[in-house]
């Protein structure tokens, strides 16, 4: 009939008006068209039913809400106003510290939420088992300011370590279970971070596009060179300078020829260079290793001894040694001649190298002193038999223990815990590290802005276009630290789950201060430029970290037997043991059977096998497939040459009127409609809106 | 305080972006356009009133007073063509602007801002207009020419000696700063229009 010929035409139109709708954010139509699309779509839509997406769409705009909120816009808008003033080279440095304290707050409501809260609500509260109480000789200044800095006292024997938690299986009235929580918050913070930083690298490089790099490069020195953030004369000015520098230089390798004379004196300065920094890291490692020694030395001794620095040795010396050996490195550089991108690519190669030297000696020297406390375990094992010897003398010798003695928590001998003192140690060198940098920040940078400011009027030279002059934000060596910095927190977060919370804590006033202090006492870079082209670069090196720094943990959870007095898995042979416990007590007996079964190394190693062999096709197709792009681009140019290209504008001009014809014709046709009977014109609404719905679905 | 903004924002605009932050910061825009001529531009635009700001106050805009294409960019985002923006035409440019803008449209306006004789190509005289004001008349005539050349060499790929819209997108979306750095201003928090069907739907009325 003609009314439901019109109806249907009705919804054609509003079908087409919705697909070009879906992509009107990507046509360059001015705001007034757009708004005309979407006055049409909204009057006739309605007249064919109203959608069911509206409950799904108030959540989704709730969620968004809370979102925003927690993304902290407030001070985020302000470092971003602020970078304006720098380029995006300062914003991208503020973006990462973002996405950083994105994945922090993630890994804070693990540990926090799953780990620290049930035992403080629901295990057995502070002072009522041996592990949970300061021992009696330490009673005394266990309040003192000094000992809480160096988390020791109270700080020590609370949720914020390892040491404090009970290895009872199942945990007040909910029954949780807090080892099996503890272990896999624990794999579970390592996995998110896994599947957050390479979810970000691929997003990153499916933007990039992986094309050539060299193809377009005066077209996009021309077009893509000046930055738009910038909102700053003296910025603008500088970035005008660069982008001229920037065209000279690659005018004048276009130009002429490289001429490498004196290839060979060249050659040998580099080897040169890099044997100097290999003695440096080198020196750098023994140097740590050396100290460490040292300080288990005055442990055995007795740290009362000896005075601040001493105790605090090897934090002081990894610290100082992140701070110099970078500008030795600068120093030796100089040598080598290099264009500066790829000089600065191999600084932060060479910072990179030794960051993680410091780090795996730090790391095996812990090691020792793990073993020389396991070594003490036997001993306090066979003391602990005669104490509770001596105490069962003093009173009824009872042959059954029906009745057990009240003795003062606090009084019982206690093993020697390693869990504990590992994540002491983190803690610490993060601390360190932070005070560190806050120091360098405010001596480097404010002081140095003030001295300048102020003495450049009675001093010989020009101070502020001289030497010192201001200082400049260093976006490498901040984002290196940063990365550093959450690579610590990586490796210590299974055995102290406060760290988490303190790195959060830092992110945050990171954020102020360095924002405060690349407002007062930064000036923009001289020389503009990235260390690479795109984020990747970073990305990977996150990746790598990760990696590294999961790997001492993963070792000490597989080889290391917990400690027998201390911990969630105290009394356990290994710390995966719980899983196994948990499978036996928890699921029905045919899970454990199948468990069991897929575990069989029988089963493992044919699907390792398969899982490296469907690596190396993937990454054959991928090979094939950039191989096919490439040829295609060739077509394509090829095509492009012969064929006469066509422009979009009339095309545009069509879409423009005919739905406008349409709307008019369709206006009409719908009036006469209206003015015949209007039950019937409801009936069918409500059918083509059901028919409508159902399509959706 | 944001309700009292939201109330003297027009009418037809409060319809079309139900979404909370979209709101608010279309509120932050239109008051940053009404701040340049307060007297020019009035509070209530339920009667879409035809008022124009003329180049001078656009182009003194922190965001764009150091950029050496700020002429270029008012020009193409006004409806006359010479710079004078009505109140869409600066929602229009920040929504292109923005960070949330897609890479395509973004590559469409890119052209049309180097492209100063508006002759849909970028010929040589366009390059070497771009590259003027990019160095601020630094490099020599010798070096501009050998320039726009290496350009021209580079990026056309029907070979008529200038580029035109479907050289200069197949030769930008490739670049890795293009998205972060070029064609982005501070106001990340302006989003173009998502017209998505079910919002729709929600705001009808019948």
């Amino acid at each position: 009939r003609r009314r439901r010929k019109v109806l249907e035409k009705l919804k054609e139109a509003v079908d087409e008006r919705k697909k070009l709708i879906a992509t009107l954010r990507g046509k360059p139509w001015p705001m007034r068209k757009k708004l005309e699309s979407q006055v049409f779509v909204e009057k006739y839509e309605g007249a064919l039913g109203k959608g069911r997406g509206r409950r799904l769409y108030a959540y989704k705009v709730m969620m968004r809400k809370v979102r925003a909120l927690a993304y902290f816009y407030a001070f985020f808008i302000l470092c971003l106003k602020y970078s304006g003033h720098f380029g995006s080279s300062v914003a991208s440095y503020f973006l990462f510290l973002r996405w950083m304290y994105g994945i922090n707050m993630i890994l804070f409501s693990l540990t926090f939420g799953l780990v620290m809260v049930p035992e403080a609500l629901m295990a057995r509260p502070y002072g009522s088992i041996p592990r949970k109480t300061v021992p009696r000789e330490e009673q005394a200044n266990a309040m003192d300011f000094a000992v809480l800095w160096d988390f020791g006292g109270y700080a020590k024997y609370s949720v914020l370590f390892y040491g404090y938690y009970n290895n009872q299986r199942a945990i007040g009235w909910l029954k949780f279970r807090m080892p099996l929580s503890y272990f896999l918050v624990g794999v579970g913070t390592v996995a998110y971070s896994y599947m957050v930083v390479i979810r970000t690298m691929a997003r990153n490089a499916k933007e990039d596009g992986g094309g050539d790099d060299t193809s377009f490069n005066f077209s996009w020195k021309i077009f893509t060179s000046w930055d738009y953030l910038i909102g700053n004369t003296e910025t603008a000015d500088n970035k005008f300078a660069s982008i001229t520098t920037s065209f000279k230089e690659a005018i004048v390798e276009e130009q002429e020829s490289r001429k490498d004379d004196n290839i060979h004196l060249t050659r040998f300065l580099r080897v040169l260079a890099n044997f100097l920094v290999l003695c440096c890291l080198a020196g750098s490692g023994y140097l740590i290793y050396f100290v460490v020694r040292r300080s288990q030395k005055f442990a055995l001794e007795g740290l009362d001894n000896y005075g601040w620095w001493e105790r605090n040795e090897v934090n002081m010396v990894m610290s100082l040694l992140g701070m110099f050996c970078p500008m030795l490195f600068d120093v030796i550089s100089t040598l080598e001649n290099y264009h500066p991108r790829i000089a600065l690519q191999w600084q932060l190669g060479r910072i990179f190298a030794l960051f993680l030297g410091n780090l795996y000696t730090f790391i095996i020297a812990l090691m020792d002193q793990i073993n020389l406390k396991r070594a003490e375990e036997e001993k306090v094992k066979f003391n602990m038999t005669i104490w509770q010897a001596n105490l069962y003398n003093g009173t009824l010798p009872e042959n059954s223990t029906a009745i057990p003695i009240m003795v003062d928590p606090a009084d019982v001998p206690r093993g020697p815990c390693w869990e504990t003192m590992v994540g002491q140690e983190f803690v610490r060198l993060i601390i360190s590290d932070t005070m560190t940098t806050y120091i360098t920040l405010l001596i480097g940078d404010f002081l140095r802005a003030v001295l300048v400011r102020f003495l450049n009027h009675c001093w010989c030279w020009d101070l502020e276009y001289g030497f010192p002059s201001y200082s400049e934000f260093d976006v490498s060596g901040n984002v290196l630290g940063l990365i550093f910095n959450q690579g610590m927190i990586w490796m210590g977060a299974f055995y102290a789950p406060c760290l988490p919370a303190l790195n959060l804590l830092r992110l945050h006033v990171s954020m102020y201060l360095q924002c405060w202090a690349v407002m007062c006492c930064n000036v923009p870079q001289e020389r503009v430029f990235k260390a690479s082209g795109s984020n990747n670069f970073y990305m990977a090196m996150l990746l790598v970290i990760l990696f590294l720094s999961t790997l001492p943990a993963i070792y000490t959870i597989v080889s290391i037997p917990p400690s027998f007095d201390c911990g969630p898995f105290s009394g356990k042979s290994r710390m995966f043991d719980v899983i196994q416990e948990t499978l036996e007590t928890d699921f029905p007996a045919w899970f454990g059977k199948v468990f069991s079964y897929a575990s069989n190394p029988g089963l493992v190693l044919p699907f390792l096998l398969l899982m490296v062999l469907a690596i190396y096709y993937l990454h054959s197709t991928s090979k094939t497939y950039k191989h096919a792009n490439l040829e295609l681009k060739k077509k394509l140019q090829a095509l492009r040459e012969k064929t006469v290209l066509s422009s979009d504008t009339a095309r545009n001009k069509m879409s423009l009127q005919t739905p406008r014809e349409k709307e008019t014709e369709l206006n009409a046709e719908l009036c006469v409609i209206q003015c015949n009977t209007i039950t019937i014109r409801y009936n069918t609404i409500n059918k083509i809106s059901a028919a409508y719905n159902s399509m959706l679905i | 305080m944001k309700n009292k903004h939201l109330q003297k924002i027009s009418f037809i605009i409060l319809k079309m972006f139900p979404n909370f932050k979209q709101q608010y910061f279309l509120s932050r825009l239109f008051h940053r356009y009404r701040d340049l001529a307060p007297q020019l531009v009035p509070l209530d635009y339920t009667n879409q009133p035809d008022v124009r700001l003329p180049y001078e106050l656009i182009g003194s805009m922190p965001e764009l007073k150091d950029n050496p294409f700020r002429q270029r960019i008012a020009e193409v985002f006004s409806e006359d063509g010479e710079g004078n923006m009505t109140l869409d035409d600066f929602l229009d440019m920040f929504s292109v602007l923005s960070e949330m803008a897609p890479r395509d449209l973004k590559a469409y306006y890119a052209f049309k801002i180097y492209d100063f004789n508006n002759d849909n190509f970028i010929c040589k005289s366009d390059l070497e207009k771009t590259l003027n004001k990019l160095t601020r008349n630094e490099l020599t005539e010798d070096e501009v020419r050998m320039v726009c050349e290496k350009v021209i060499d580079e990026a056309d790929l029907d070979n008529d000696g200038r580029l035109s819209l479907e050289d200069f997108q197949h030769m930008i979306v490739r670049a890795p700063d293009f998205l972060r750095e070029v064609c982005n201003f501070h106001h990340r928090f302006t989003s173009t229009m998502r017209g998505k069907m079910r919002k729709k739907i929600q705001e009808i009325t019948l």
